[in-house]
């Protein structure tokens, strides 16, 4: 199973900062979406598009894990040379993250 | 129970229209609010009036004016906007027009400005925020320079009883707040009150953001007439709670999921949401469904305001010259491959070799970067070359050469387009209150 089977998301910016909001569709899921998305997992997933920290906001009682990442969008949206200078598309990555750790 | 209707007309400079007049004409609404200014908007309509003295607004304010203000004169409804962008005034000026033309009786707009403070960030060097530079690294390339002003700017406006209020740069939320501030009398020290008000600015300003647009994922999250997705209103009440819906026979959706995805979108720190009028604090934010299609919306607290003002700074970064071409069918990535090689030599050659750039193959890896999707096989690709550099003639070069991609590049190459802009950056900054003064002008039809 991955985060999609469980919760949809949404990404916006914040100058060269994009916001992630994971949510699932049953507040019950909470704890499995908690559980899964660790700071580690995000990092790695989103490795050479994410360069520096990131802050990670529990909120169960939405039913949401909300990430704030660092240096993610190529200087910001007013500058980037990117196609999607807002990292709107960003939110689509995450739904691929199987939510239990792959074996080995 | 004595509910206040403020509806949302728009969430960005290029939204859609029909459903802010659907909103205007069957909503029954007290206010209506148009957010349309994102962070640089406003710099590229500074320069729009470098170049016309009379420009400088919302290209569709007479539009989206045509649009609601029958109806919206006819039932009483405050219209609330930043379209005035860097011409508030003009923007004013407009609106009478329009209303003349309509045949009204009457219109009262008021005119907000007092944002722009570009003579004093030019005399006073203060640092960049998110940078080690100050104002000044931006000497000769400044454009513009806006403080975002708060509910309290506006206040005066609704207290002379505008029919439309007109600004420049306002925190998108504060657009909201304003109208709630001055029907329940909230003082500008109610802290969680003005956080709860935060909270309905934010879920509103961002318009079918919260009513089923942005959410749909077919098999996932399915939303029921997304063609003719409807604009929010939110029944607020005195002590600022309220519920979030919309019409009954428009499309989209209201729910916990929508409501939650719009409440975090674009927060950084929940706890602490800066505002010019508050620090507001989402964290304890809860959302019922009371029926479908209407979600009661309570918890939302906050703090004491901050003691400076953020600023927003358009300036002249150069230039951006792009070029696209497509491949497709078996060995499309390859050629595509080949083709930014080739690209890459003939920069070298061009003397362009050390400028900031990105090559790529959109449906390989333009979105997230080369570990992503770059597995896979695809039917076909579509090279990208966008190149930063100091002149127009460098930028117009990079389109040429993928142009030229037809002729003297692989095999199969196709739908060649190309561009050139000149770059207008952001920066922010910091500015004290009391270099802020808010004026607010009446304007009579």
């Amino acid at each position: 199973m991955k985060i999609r089977d469980i919760a949809l998301a949404r990404s916006g910016d914040k100058g060269d900062r994009a916001t992630l909001s994971v949510i699932a569709y049953d507040l019950a899921d909470f704890a499995r979406l908690d559980q899964a998305l660790t700071v580690e997992r995000v990092r790695a997933h989103y490795r050479g598009v994410v360069r520096g920290a990131i802050e990670r906001y529990p909120l169960p009682h939405l039913g949401a894990v909300h990430f704030v990442l660092h240096e993610a969008l190529d200087g910001g949206v007013t500058r980037s040379l990117a196609l999607d200078a807002h990292g709107k598309t960003l939110s689509g990555a995450i739904l691929d993250l199987p939510l239990e750790p792959e074996p080995g | 129970m004595d509910t206040f209707r403020i509806g949302s007309g728009a969430g960005y400079s290029g939204d859609r229209i029909d459903p802010a007049r659907e909103l205007a004409e069957r909503g029954r609404l007290h206010a209506l609010v148009f957010e349309c200014l994102a962070e640089r908007t406003i710099a590229l309509a500074q320069l729009r009036r470098i170049r016309d003295p009379g420009a400088g607004f919302d290209p569709l304010l007479e539009e989206r004016m045509r649009s609601v203000l029958p109806a919206c004169v006819m039932q009483g409804t405050t219209v609330i906007t930043n379209m005035g962008a860097a011409n508030p005034q003009g923007a004013g000026e407009a609106v009478i027009r329009v209303a003349r033309a309509l045949g009204l009786p009457r219109l009262r707009v008021a005119v907000v400005t007092g944002d722009d403070v570009l003579p004093w960030m030019q005399a006073n060097d203060v640092p960049l925020m998110d940078s080690d530079q100050t104002v000044r690294s931006l000497d000769g390339r400044l454009v513009s320079a806006n403080a975002y002003l708060g509910a309290d700017a506006l206040l005066p406006a609704l207290r002379a009883q505008a029919d439309v209020v007109v600004t420049g740069r306002v925190a998108d939320p504060a657009l909201f707040l304003a109208p709630l501030m001055h029907r329940f009398g909230w003082r500008a020290d109610d802290w969680p009150r003005l956080g709860q008000g935060i909270v309905a600015g934010h879920l509103l300003e961002c318009a079918a953001q919260v009513s089923g647009g942005y959410i749909a994922d077919p098999g996932y999250v399915d939303v029921p007439g997304l063609d003719a997705v409807g604009f929010p209103l939110a029944e607020v009440r005195a002590d600022g709670s309220f519920v979030i819906t919309k019409l009954d026979d428009t499309g989209g959706r209201v729910d916990r999921l929508t409501c939650t995805a719009q409440l975090l979108y674009e927060l950084e720190d929940p706890a602490r949401y800066l505002q010019p009028d508050v620090v507001a604090d989402f964290s304890g934010v809860t959302l019922r469904e009371l029926a479908p299609g209407r979600v009661s919306v309570s918890g939302g607290s906050g703090g004491p305001r901050p003691e400076q003002l953020k600023v927003s700074l358009g300036y002249r970064d150069g230039f951006i010259g792009e070029g696209q071409i497509s491949y497709a069918g078996p060995g499309a990535r390859m050629r595509g491959e080949l083709a930014l090689a080739v690209l890459e030599r003939r920069m070298e050659k061009a003397g362009l070799a050390g400028c900031e750039h990105r090559a790529e193959l959109i449906g390989v890896n333009a979105m997230h970067g080369p570990l992503r999707g770059a597995d896979r096989e695809p039917y076909e690709v579509r090279l990208r070359l966008a190149v930063r550099v100091d002149t127009r003639a460098q930028a117009e070069r990079i389109g040429q050469e993928v142009e030229a991609l037809y002729l003297n590049g692989p095999a199969g190459g196709g739908g060649v387009t190309m561009s050139t802009r000149e770059v207008i950056a952001v920066a922010s900054a910091l500015v004290p209150r009391d270099a802020v003064q808010p004026q607010c002008r009446i304007l009579e039809l």
